[in-house]
């Protein structure tokens, strides 16, 4: 009997699946929270009886991955994330199918910044800023006062109350760092980076380890993307969010697989996106990002930014060649010099701004000096401004092949700023701490 | 031994070689050869030097000893009183607190840590209470201390449920015999308990170290990278580089897994360890003393608060709407529930069979190999040892690419789906992560086992088969268990293989519908949720297979009276 009843439903099962399969579908590989995509899948599917849409939500790098070894006869279709770095990957590796824009309307830049790629691989089919969020629980215990641009975060005040992630494991952050050094300047920018992530209580390894912090109060202040900080706001979790005046504005990407399976549809869920239906739904508290289309804005609920008639203003012209020409380059002296050394950073920033506090309305210049050599070491790039601009330099990191001879050349970089900054950062510590005992 | 039956056991070998190759070497392969070659395809070593210049490497490899070190002193700090008391004494509830002290190991992904942060963390409970009465907070959670806190609350358990099985197959009357010589408290567990239990308790604490050294996922959620793994991962997982150097470090991880795997049966060699009398139901449990049992039970209870914390986080977590830099949640709801009804209530089917499906074919698996190794003479059968337990040192995605990889060309019979569309392979997978679990517990538990038990069953007239079947498994039950537990409760929670195999929302198990709900602001709550369910059904999954094979043991038991095998 047992064994009839497992026969039976194993043949269900089987028919089951031929019958999902008779479906027409449509594959979409995301990293993208469920709030979005099954506000997508939902209206999607009402408006296209008979397609349905199957959502494999993973990390981006992973998502990269599953393309990239997917089997010829099964590829996904709809390649859906942020990072417009990742696209680079797959479009540079002919995984990308050309596809044309259904939204004229939309133009062909914000700021400086491309919305579609030039060269036709991926569309932008939102927009998004980034800012600051706080936890407003977290700032009234410490009496911590409201942040409103980046420098603040660099004050003594905020020491390990914030957070940011890394540009190597988020695009965002990456175009966070690259705005800030764009705007600044690379020696005053790489000087603030330094000094903020001083005062992080953490370098987190996914970008959402950043909002999902300051929510449940681990961090009081955290360096987000914006849909972050309004979707916590409309999910009642006391929370802020402000964009700082240097800011850019960039796209967040959706593009179709080369070879896919089902292009026909990936189209059709693609131009849905683009919409402007598609594109209001984007204005649910719970997903609150920026459409890519102007007209959409119309239906905007009050108060929602709109990056088109400033009530953004990004300051930056971003120079997306210059970002891309020293992408990894950021990206590993941000980790060896940050990251990995992030323990003796946080020891320096604290001497730093226990002897800051104790010099303070006093006159004591030598103490002064070495103060001002303590900072001059801390908070100085382990590449030079000149350095960075070196087209043999800059073209080693973009060699992306495995050579022996190249990975011995980046290891040794890597080694020496490692070192170097572990050195800076302990002796500007060590510094400090004689300037505090100068004055008594 | 006949030449029939060393064939037999060469079949089965080879049977189980080529299993581990298909499923583990060559998948692994087909991603770490990247370490070795230049992007040309020529063999080169310079990667491996180019890694040792850093110091940062070097950091981190230190790093991780000591992190795993630690974590298998904490734990065993944790599980020793747990297992001695409630195994060799009367002790009431003695269940109830062996149960209890496994559910640490089932802390659903992201979650837990997510309720360790509200408890534990710089904001969490604790620090909020402590900082309100006496003005100071305590850094649980940060640096390296903070992965050795975490990892030795979550791992313990592995150290637990081997020390269980092992006590409880000490022969009381060495223990008697002590007592009688004059031995007891302290000195009677030191130089009698536990050295007879030491198979067991060694089994568990390469387990803990094992899994601590290569543990991703902990050290991460805590921020902390300068370790192996991460480094491994971080640089392995990054977008565009074709980074040999996170190969690299996966490959030092596995030589350094199968280093100390290697020590471990080291320090037993020429050790004999195996008794006759079996403890079992005919255990005489001592007795202690009022004052005694005033501490055993403290402490045993201050343990069982501190292990058992994240899960009481998750339960608070799933009720709750906001809970935000406060000691508990500010409003409390049922929707959480409701939602992940609605979305995922197929999920825990899937983990139940693919679990199911993982940790039987696990204990299969380890009763062989530990058979094989230490019942057979065949040539080279430590390697069945060494290979299925490097298994623990791959980085789950570097095992998911591989399935990718290898599998791409391979149709499923009758159908034009790929293989790497069907759900048995995210089965696989976990088998092939978990199996170094089971087959730890099956090692241990075979060592106990004295080999002239199966020399009268032989003597009496049963053949090789049937001594197996029905002396060495049922006397090897405990540890069988421990080890189907270990595999399935693992399994269950398993995440960075699952999100590269996962090709369909409708095949994805719970860690992954868990991980979905975590990626967003509002799933916090949906995801404890979901946590508390994964918790629920898998502790249940684990009871009733649990009573299975005790009851089918006991049957058998008395089957071997009656017929006097």
């Amino acid at each position: 009997m047992n064994r009839f009843k497992l026969l039976s439903s194993t043949l269900l099962l089987c028919l089951a699946y031929a019958g999902a399969w008779a479906q027409q579908q449509v594959v979409i590989v995301t990293s993208f929270p469920k709030e979005l995509t099954e506000a997508y899948k939902k209206a999607f599917e009402a408006k296209n009886p008979g397609i349905r849409v199957e959502i494999l939500n993973k990390p981006t790098p992973a998502g990269v991955a599953y393309i990239r070894e997917a089997p010829a006869s099964n590829k996904p279709d709809v390649f859906w994330v942020s990072a417009p770095d990742a696209f680079e990957v797959l479009s540079a590796e002919k995984l990308l199918a050309k596809i044309e824009s259904p939204a004229k309307e939309v133009p062909a830049k914000i700021g400086n910044y491309p919305i579609n790629d030039p060269k036709g691989f991926y569309l932008g089919q939102a927009l998004a800023g980034y800012g600051i969020m706080w936890n407003t629980r977290y700032t009234k215990a410490n009496k911590l006062p409201d942040p409103k641009e980046w420098s603040d975060l660099t004050k003594p005040v905020y020491f390990s109350h914030v957070a940011m992630s890394s540009p190597s494991r988020s695009g965002t952050t990456h175009l966070t760092v690259e705005t800030i050094l764009q705007g600044e300047g690379w020696t005053k920018g790489w000087r603030d980076m330094l000094m903020i992530a001083g005062n992080c209580a953490a370098i987190t390894e996914r970008s959402f380890g950043v909002p999902d912090g300051v929510n449940n109060g681990q961090y009081g202040i955290g360096l987000v993307i914006d849909f972050f900080g309004l979707a916590g706001k409309a999910s009642k979790f006391p929370v802020e969010f402000v964009y700082p005046s240097i800011t850019a504005i960039v796209p967040a990407n959706i593009g179709i697989v080369a070879g896919a399976k089902n292009a026909e549809n990936a189209r059709k869920f693609i131009n849905y996106t683009m919409s402007p239906e598609g594109q209001e739904l984007l204005f649910d508290p719970q997903i609150s990002r920026l459409p890519v289309l102007p007209s959409a804005y119309k239906k905007a609920p009050p108060g929602f930014p709109n990056p088109y008639t400033g009530t953004i203003k990004p300051k930056v012209n971003f120079n997306s060649d210059l970002s891309e020409s020293r992408y990894y380059v950021v990206s590993s002296i941000f980790d060896h010099s940050i990251t990995f050394r992030h323990k003796e950073l946080v020891a320096a920033t604290k001497a730093i701004n226990e002897a800051a506090a104790k010099l303070s309305g006093k006159n004591h210049p030598q103490a002064a000096q070495l103060l001002a050599e303590a900072r001059e070491l801390a908070y100085s790039p382990v590449v030079s401004e000149e350095k960075s601009k070196d087209k043999e330099f800059l073209a080693l990191y973009r060699n992306t092949k495995r050579d022996a001879e190249r990975t011995k050349q980046t290891t040794a970089l890597e080694e020496y700023w490692s070192n170097t900054a572990r050195r800076n950062y302990e002796k500007a510590a060590e510094l400090a701490r004689q300037a505090a005992a100068l004055v008594k | 031994m006949n030449s029939r039956l060393s064939f037999a056991h060469a079949a089965i070998a080879l049977a189980i070689a080529a299993f581990l190759a298909l499923f583990l070497v060559v998948p692994v392969i087909t991603v770490v050869y990247v370490a070795f070659t230049n992007s040309d395809g020529s063999l080169t070593l310079s990667h491996f030097f180019s890694f040792f210049h850093l110091t940062l490497m070097r950091e981190a490899f230190y790093n991780s000893l000591y992190v795993g070190g630690m974590s298998v002193l904490i734990s065993s700090i944790i599980a020793l009183p747990l297992a001695y008391f409630t195994v060799r004494f009367q002790f009431r509830g003695a269940i109830l607190i062996q149960t209890l002290g496994v559910l640490p190991l089932i802390m659903p992904p992201f979650v837990g840590a997510a309720a360790m942060q509200l408890l534990f963390g710089r904001s969490g409970s604790v620090n909020l209470l402590l900082n309100e009465w006496f003005g100071f907070s305590i850094p649980f959670m940060d640096g390296l201390n903070g992965v050795i806190f975490v990892e030795a609350l979550h791992y313990f358990p592995f150290i637990l449920l081997n020390l269980v099985a092992a006590l409880a197959n000490i022969d009381s009357a060495m223990e008697e015999s002590a007592q009688n010589l004059g031995a007891s408290g302290w000195r009677l567990f030191r130089r009698i308990v536990f050295p007879l239990a030491m198979p067991g308790y060694l089994a568990g604490a390469a387990l803990v170290f094992l899994k601590v050294f290569d543990d991703v996922g902990t050290p991460l959620v805590l921020n902390v990278t300068n370790i192996l793994a991460a480094q491994a991962y971080l640089r392995i997982t990054s977008i565009g580089i074709d980074d040999p150097i996170g190969y690299v470090a996966s490959v030092i991880m596995v030589i350094a897994a199968v280093v100390a795997l290697w020590g471990s049966t080291w320090v037993m060699r020429g050790r004999d360890y195996a008794t006759l009398q079996r403890g079992g139901s005919s255990l005489a449990r001592r007795r202690l003393k009022p004052w005694q049992a005033l501490w055993a039970y403290g402490w045993i209870v201050l343990v069982l608060l501190v292990v058992l914390a994240p899960h009481l986080g998750i339960l608070l977590l799933s009720f709750s709407k906001v809970w935000s830099y406060s000691i508990l949640p500010d409003t409390y709801t049922l929707d959480n529930y409701v939602t992940v009804f609605r979305d995922s209530s197929g999920m825990m089917v899937n983990t139940l069979l693919y679990c199911g499906i993982a940790a039987g074919l696990d204990v299969i698996l380890g009763i062989a190999i530990a058979y094989l190794i230490l019942r057979t003479k065949l040539p080279a059968r430590q390697w069945l040892d060494f290979i299925a337990t490097a298994a623990i040192a791959i980085p789950g995605v570097v095992l998911g690419i591989g399935y990718l990889r290898t599998f791409k060309d391979f149709q499923l019979p009758f159908t034009d789906e790929p293989f790497t569309a069907f759900w048995l392979i995210i089965a696989i997978a976990y088998t092939v992560r978990r199996l170094p679990y089971a087959l730890r517990s099956c090692m241990a538990a075979l060592q106990q086992l004295h080999v002239s038990l199966e020399e009268a069953a032989e003597n009496l007239g049963a053949t090789k088969n049937r001594t197996i079947y029905r002396v060495v498994v049922p006397l090897m039950a405990g540890g069988i268990l421990a080890g189907f537990v270990t595999s399935f409760l693992t399994a269950a929670v398993e995440l960075s293989a699952t999100i590269m195999l996962v090709t369909a929302q409708s095949d994805a198990p719970m860690s992954y519908g868990i991980y979905l709900y975590m990626q967003s602001i509002a799933g916090r709550g949906p995801g404890a949720a979901l946590g508390v369910i994964a918790v629920i059904t898998v502790g249940l999954g684990t009871y009733f297979s649990n009573r299975l094979i005790r009851n089918h043991a006991a049957s058998r038991d008395a089957q071997l009276l009656k017929t006097g095998v």
